[in-house]
């Protein structure tokens, strides 16, 4: 059983955390809920990402006065370097999200999207 | 339990098969397929050659405050990657960045910069006098996290969320605080046009955009690394100022 976990827990993990932002994307109704669905995935797929790089009893890759060359068992930096820039770049078009359902929030005066129209299906 | 609901059910189980199937997946001899967890090949990846730091010549170690001059002279290897090896990735992500924060603006422009909905109570006593205590630390942390960003963990993304947390808090402690729009576009500007031209002058001197003009020093030295922590100054400028612009853009509206 702990042998299955350490194995899945990451990947199964990651893509459960994706399909329950997906499963929330179709089903709401709020807008902000459907957002935070949005942002599940987002975060589901950066920890794949990162769980991808990642070598058993590894070591972030910086070398420092303790961990001093480059012949240490350290991690994957490439995944890394992607997610870092990810994160900050989920952050910004969440905030464009927002900031179009504010301005939808204005004209139509409600967030459901079976009331407005244009986004009912 | 409605038709919306089964369906989506559906999707979503079917859509979880197909993912994870792809784990388990043998690759036959000559075929690549997805590590187990845990089991990365970093020694037959991209990656060995960046630790190494032997993209375009042999292997050597790299040895802490020791080697010179070697290809990258950072001592993070993650900002060695994205601020040096993959810095035409990073320019485009801040272009996005910017993006995302110019769309944000335009959209929630308001002609007359009629009053806010946004309605703050009565500013708390420990909120107000906590924050002029914080604000200054805070940034200080965050230029911190970001100059060191080549020799410790961290670098100017983090930074930059740091810096625009204390701008954050300063719009939350007060009514009146407002910030200076022009002097946020300056900064802007000046960070991606030095970013850009760092880039020219590389292709300028060396042949090739973004490439290392400079001397790259002794690894772990506060200067070492050659453009990295310039660049890296560039982006978390950038970031700082254009998160600072998101929370203030979407306080105002």
């Amino acid at each position: 059983m702990i042998d299955f976990l350490e194995k899945w827990s990451f990947f199964g993990g990651s893509v459960l955390l994706i399909l329950i932002g997906l499963y929330g994307v179709i089903t709401r109704k709020n807008l902000i809920k459907i957002f935070i669905g949005l942002s599940l995935m987002d975060t589901g797929i950066n920890v794949l990402l990162v769980s991808l790089g990642y070598v058993e009893g590894g070591i972030a890759p910086i070398i420092t006065s303790t961990i001093n060359n480059n012949s240490y068992n350290f991690v994957d930096p490439i995944p890394q370097a992607l997610v870092l820039t990810s994160i900050v770049i989920g952050v910004a078009v969440l905030a464009l999200g927002l900031g179009v359902i504010i301005k939808i929030y204005e004209k139509y005066n409600t967030l459901d999207i079976s009331e407005i129209r244009g986004l009912r299906w | 339990m409605n038709f919306r609901k089964i369906l989506a059910l559906i999707t979503i189980i079917l859509l979880g098969i197909f993912i994870l199937q792809a784990f388990l997946i043998i690759p036959e001899k000559g075929e690549i397929a997805l590590n187990n967890f845990g089991k990365a090949d970093i020694e037959n990846r991209t990656a060995q050659l960046y630790i190494d730091k032997s993209v375009n010549s042999t292997n050597e170690q790299v040895i802490y405050k020791e080697s010179k001059d070697k290809e990258s002279g950072s001592a993070n290897i993650v900002t060695s990657i994205v601020a040096n090896y993959r810095a035409l990735d990073t320019l485009g992500e801040v272009t996005v960045l910017f993006l995302a924060a110019t769309g944000l603006s335009a959209i929630l422009y308001n002609k007359k910069h009629a009053k806010s909905n946004f309605i703050l109570k009565e500013d708390s006593f420990i909120l107000k006098n906590g924050i002029k205590i914080l604000f200054p630390l805070l940034i200080l942390a965050g230029s911190y996290i970001i100059i060191y960003g080549h020799l410790s963990p961290g670098g100017s993304f983090q930074g930059g969320a740091v810096i625009a947390t204390a701008f954050l808090l300063k719009l939350l402690s007060s009514k009146e605080y407002e910030l200076d729009e022009n002097i946020l576009k300056i900064i802007e500007v000046t960070a991606g046009v030095s970013f850009v031209s760092i880039g020219l002058y590389g292709l300028y001197a060396e042949g090739s955009f973004l490439t290392n003009f400079l001397e790259t020093g002794t690894i772990a030295n506060l200067f070492s690394g050659g453009i990295v922590p310039i660049i890296y100054i560039t982006i978390g400028l950038k970031v700082a100022v254009e998160l600072t612009n998101i929370i203030n853009d979407l306080m105002k509206a």
